[in-house]
């Protein structure tokens, strides 16, 4: 048995979230909601060691799937994550993240004034100018929404 | 190059041959502008100024007017459909049904970006937040280019609120595409944003920041100043002070260039002193008939018509 596989032990059914960059596991479990009074068995394991990337954060949820757009959220904090998704022991399904180049419908723009915030129905749109860290830049209003703006809004 | 139809939303999207373009068209009509009274008769420009605006809103009208067109359009949300709630959307759809092109100023950013996306008719930015105001960037291109005979090679600076002058960001972003120093001047509290300076690093401009016009005044061949607005200022005293040392006066140009110009988008207030405005340095109300001539070059161009 890994080291690694010490640290937390392996799931019957549920999905875990590998090479998170390291120290945002807590994020990632902020975008999913999840707050340890769903009842929901979570794993979490922050700055293991990684071989590509020198630290990564884990989490493991057990019978829970996630949805598209809570996938598409976690793109933007954990650019490298794997997503595996885990049936009676086995990984059944595993995705790498990428990061597109343009983004559609979030995160809310940083800047107030932006034409995006004013209840026009429109969705917000970005182009992804960096990806670690983040910075987005808005295509209505050009201002930059960076990572720290985007954890703000969870 | 083809203009027809196109809006002008950001100066930013323009590369410096479009720029170049439209100083061209301008410099033809600059002389000859009668010649072309008709050319836009039974066209329709719609202006929409959801923020109020004197300067900007006549000189298009004028422009318009000037080449045989007509003007519809409200100035300032009251009377308008905003003030039933609106939204942009919903009032550019009606008014592009009306006009063949529309100006439209508004208190948010992208707001004008917004509009183009859902209309046919080409879109002009005539100030949107404190990002954007493209025609003024283009206009004042133009003042220098006629003033000094090119842009290339100069030292501009800029002067006063450079943190929320939309003027300033704009001018910022068309400077870019040329090969100039430009002088960055303002209190501490008003320097222009990190995210522009960042924006501009790989461009062939030369940015050089400053709070003092005594050291750069004797450098510079174009200095451009913007209003310090009082209500940027917490401390009425901390007002008063920066205000007063970034007054222009006679004293304050011994040292310039004999050739140095002095250009402000308007309106002025205490920022220039009067007296200047009889020195050869004063080109700010030169500029606003090159306003006029460059936003009838714009029209001129969006309608499909090529100044040759």
């Amino acid at each position: 048995m890994s080291e690694q596989e010490l640290r937390i032990r392996k799931i019957r059914n549920g999905t875990v979230i590998d090479h998170i960059t390291a120290g945002n596991a807590l994020n990632v479990m902020k975008i999913l909601g999840i707050n340890g009074k769903e009842g929901l068995v979570v794993s979490v394991a922050i700055n293991v060691p990684s071989s590509k990337y020198g630290r990564k954060d884990i989490l493991k949820i057990e019978e829970r799937e996630l949805k598209q757009d809570e996938v598409n959220k976690i793109i933007l904090i954990a650019p490298n994550a794997t997503i595996n998704i885990v049936k009676e022991y086995q990984v059944i399904d595993k995705k790498r993240l990428k990061l597109p180049a343009e983004l559609k419908g979030f995160p809310r723009c940083v800047n107030p004034n932006c034409i995006t915030n004013s209840g026009e129905p429109v969705e917000t749109e970005f182009y992804v100018i960096q990806s670690e860290p983040l910075k987005l830049r808005c295509k209505y209003c050009q201002r930059i929404t960076s990572q720290d703006d985007i954890f703000k809004q969870f | 190059m083809d203009f027809k139809n196109k809006s002008i939303i950001s100066i930013r999207d323009m590369k410096r041959d479009e720029i170049d373009f439209i100083i061209k068209s301008a410099e033809i009509l600059q002389d000859n502008w009668k010649n072309y009274k008709d050319y836009l008769k039974d066209r329709i420009l719609g202006t929409l100024f959801f923020e109020p605006s004197t300067r900007t809103r006549i000189s298009f009208e004028t422009a318009m007017k000037r080449l045989g067109g007509m003007v519809v359009g409200f100035s300032a949300p009251e009377g308008s459909s905003l003030a039933k709630g609106e939204n942009l959307i919903d009032t550019v759809r009606v008014i592009e049904n009306y006009c063949d092109a529309i100006v439209l100023r508004h208190p948010l950013e992208g707001a004008a970006r917004l509009a183009a996306n859902y209309v046919k008719i080409p879109v002009i930015n005539a100030g949107t937040g404190a990002e954007e105001h493209p025609t003024q960037a283009l206009l004042d291109l133009y003042t220098i280019f006629k003033e000094k005979g090119g842009i290339d090679g100069l030292n501009i600076a800029l002067l006063g609120d450079l943190k929320y002058g939309r003027t300033v960001h704009s001018l910022t972003y068309a400077l870019s595409n040329y090969k100039v120093k430009l002088t960055l001047v303002s209190p501490p509290l008003m320097k222009i944003r990190e995210e522009i300076i960042e924006d501009l690093k790989n461009k062939r401009i030369k940015i050089t920041e400053t709070s003092s016009l005594d050291e750069v005044i004797n450098e510079i061949d174009v200095l451009y100043v913007t209003r310090i607005q009082r209500e940027r200022f917490a401390d009425a005293t901390e007002y008063e002070r920066v205000k007063g040392s970034y007054r222009i006066e006679l004293k304050t140009l011994k040292n310039a260039k004999k050739d140095l110009i002095i250009m402000h988008p308007l309106p002025r207030l205490e920022e220039i002193s009067q007296e200047v405005d009889y020195t050869n340095h004063a080109v700010y109300f030169k500029q606003v008939k090159y306003g006029l001539i460059v936003r009838m070059a714009i029209l001129l161009l969006i309608f499909g018509f090529e100044l040759k």
